[in-house]
């Protein structure tokens, strides 16, 4: 199944290379989208994060797994911003510091985070909840004016096909399915054009079935877009990572890195794994 | 696949716009009947029936206000009535003014023993001016206020019980007699507006269907702002502020912008009900009375803009039977009105007329039931 291409992106070929997906307005000369230096968290002597080293080129899935207590979510609190590094930098493109900026600049420069609860509009259809969710200026008298031209419908209708909720646009988002709703969620961070897309544990609570799809659905992202993944399901993950690059964190910092078929073979991840 | 999109809907159904259009044609009628037609003809309206429609219509402008705050943006304010009685008052000192022969002031200022009027009072024998002041008094008092309030992320119980201590405040304020609006008397005896007898049946029909005209124009207005991507971001701070915070939106002007809006609109009902109804004292910010504006739109169906409208006619209309028939009961009657309201049809009468039609739609299978079951459509 083919998707529209959104205006102003590259074409997805097989195993197209990262640097080609455009970051208007980020300086990405060096390929890498988001670099962590050295960062450390430490919340009353406990290290959650313990210089962490990590880079993530433009274009690229990468998943992040590790054990409860890895980090992986503190990681992603100071990469958004909630969190400050105790020591250490996060670089967002070549020039944009992130642990110099508020939580609402990171989202404004370009890094949209799904939480693990969907925050859907439950009175809004579908469609409403992406329109909401368009980048575009949000001010009261634009907003009350606003009209959708024909690039903006077709927008909306390409990311209805992508999050496989077309033909229930004018359905309430509270009516939808737990998976759906996580579906409508990703749909509404796309909506948005974040440069950085950072989705925290997109499966947990889905069905098999939902489970699938949903890596359908990062699979067709792949390429398009700069997304990390932060994932307990190992499944899911080999389904998505194929031959791209998965993160084992552990104890706060890079554990493992290579392909899903390394890093399983590797006997450090099998012992923080299995052997405890 | 583009045309199914919900991008191009009338603002109403066609059946609700023949509903809007009969009963609007059918009020403009009363005045009418009451010129046309001499007492004891069979289709004489008597100035009685006129003067209390047109009361209601001034509630029921307010009542739309008020849900366009309450029903769509979740902020429940317990102070409208002050917005009312300010817009009251600022028509109400030009027709002061208006009756006043040259160089005197009115009884209560001569009582202070004020010899002119005070600098507040100034220019207010103009009748555009005070018109001004109608939008203008509420609509810079409510900005304020709700700027303060909004900024503060004051929200819920809170927001409601500070809108009460306003209305309170303010009424107070109005109960002295050295605030200069005629103390708990306030002001009557209206003599002549732009030159015309307030009390003439001619001067009533034309403010009757001046009311007629504004409320219609209301519901058509704030219709259009509900059903805007405006409204849909309204609506989203009713739901979840925080989400929509997430998505670029500020709400505090959302909030602030509506709030205004509404306030004004409660000044336009207040001005248009004094002339009709001749006086106008604090008792209208007396904190029963806001609250008597929440039970209209809760009774009507917040969220509705019509369910109001409907509401407040339909509670007054209640209320003028009640203190005619069983004057003492009336508070009671309301009371349990409001209880029963909120225990068994949360959505008001709008929301029972609903549920039948669905139930209707239900018993005949053979009919498509797109309009009550839109969700199911292409699952």
């Amino acid at each position: 199944m083919s998707i529209r291409m959104l205006p102003g992106m590259a074409a997805p070929e097989a195993g197209a290379a990262y640097a080609r997906v455009k970051s208007p307005g980020l300086d990405t000369t060096h390929g890498a989208i988001l670099y962590l230096e050295d960062i450390t968290v430490s919340f009353d002597g406990f290290k959650a994060i313990n210089k962490l080293n990590l880079d993530i080129s433009v274009g690229e899935l990468r998943c992040i797994i590790g054990p409860n207590g890895a980090g992986k979510t503190t990681m992603m609190d100071v990469i958004t911003g909630k969190t400050r590094p105790t020591s250490g930098s996060a670089w967002f493109g070549q020039t944009l510091n992130l642990a110099t900026m508020s939580e609402a600049q990171i989202a404004h420069a370009g890094i949209g985070r799904k939480f693990q609860r969907p925050t859907v509009f439950e009175h809004h259809t579908v469609f409403e909840n992406l329109e909401l969710a368009m980048k575009m200026n949000k001010r009261v008298m634009t907003t009350l004016f606003a009209r959708l031209d024909s690039a903006q419908l077709g927008r909306i209708e390409s990311t209805l096909r992508l999050i496989r909720l077309n033909g229930q646009e004018r359905r309430l988002a509270g009516l939808l399915s737990h998976g759906q709703k996580q579906w409508l969620e990703i749909g509404m961070l796309l909506m948005q054009e974040p440069q950085l897309i950072l989705l925290d544990e997109p499966v947990a609570g889905m069905s098999d079935a939902e489970t699938a799809r949903t890596a359908e659905l990062l699979n067709e992202l792949r390429g398009k877009h700069s997304i990390m993944v932060v994932e307990h399901d190992m499944g899911f993950v080999t389904d998505i990572a194929q031959q791209g690059i998965v993160t084992v964190l552990h104890e706060g910092s890079v554990l493992a890195q290579g392909r899903m078929e390394q890093v399983q073979a590797d006997e450090r991840v099998i012992e923080v794994y299995l052997g405890r | 696949m583009i045309s199914s999109f919900p991008v191009k809907q009338g603002l109403f159904s066609r059946p609700v716009w023949c509903a809007i259009v009969a009963c609007t044609v059918q009020a403009a009628l009363l005045p009418l009947c009451n010129l046309l037609f001499a007492e004891g003809h069979a289709l004489h309206v008597s100035a009685y029936t006129v003067g209390l429609v047109g009361k209601f219509m001034c509630y029921a402008l307010a009542a739309l206000a008020l849900d366009l705050v309450w029903g769509y943006t979740g902020i429940l304010s317990l102070g409208h009535g002050v917005f009312f009685a300010l817009g009251a008052y600022a028509h109400g000192m030009y027709l002061m003014r208006a009756g006043q022969a040259a160089g005197s002031v009115p009884g209560f200022m001569q009582f202070l023993d004020w010899k002119s009027y005070p600098w507040y009072w100034a220019m207010t024998e103009h009748f555009w001016y005070c018109m001004a002041l109608v939008v203008l008094v509420p609509g810079v008092l409510a900005f304020v206020f709700g700027y303060f309030a909004f900024r503060s992320r004051i929200k819920g119980v809170y927001f409601s019980i500070i809108t009460q201590a306003m209305t309170y405040a303010f009424m107070l304020l109005f109960f002295r007699n050295e605030t200069g609006f005629g103390g708990n008397n306030g002001f009557t005896d209206f003599r002549t507006i732009l030159g015309y007898s307030v009390t003439a049946p001619a001067t009533k029909a034309v403010l009757f269907l001046l009311t007629l005209a504004l409320l219609v124009a209301a519901l058509i207005g704030a219709r259009t702002i509900v059903s805007s991507k405006l409204g849909r971001v309204l609506q989203g701070v009713r739901d979840s502020e925080a989400r929509l915070m997430f998505l670029g939106y500020n709400p505090l002007w959302f909030k602030l912008f509506i709030w205004t809006l509404s306030a004004m609109l409660c000044g336009i009902a207040g001005a248009l009900y004094v002339p009709q109804v001749g006086m106008v004292n604090p008792s209208e910010m007396s904190p029963a009375n806001s609250i008597e504006m929440v039970v209209w739109v809760a009774v009507g169906g917040r969220g509705t803009l019509i369910g109001p409208i409907l509401g407040a006619l339909t509670v007054n209309g209640l209320k003028s039977w009640f203190t005619a028939a069983l004057p003492e009961l009336w508070l009671f009657a309301l009371g349990l009105l409001f209880i029963g309201v909120t225990l068994f049809m949360q959505k008001g009468m709008l929301g029972v007329a609903d549920s039948v039609r669905l139930r209707l739609a239900r018993g005949k299978p053979a009919e498509p039931v797109a309009a009550a079951a839109p969700a199911e459509e292409g699952a």
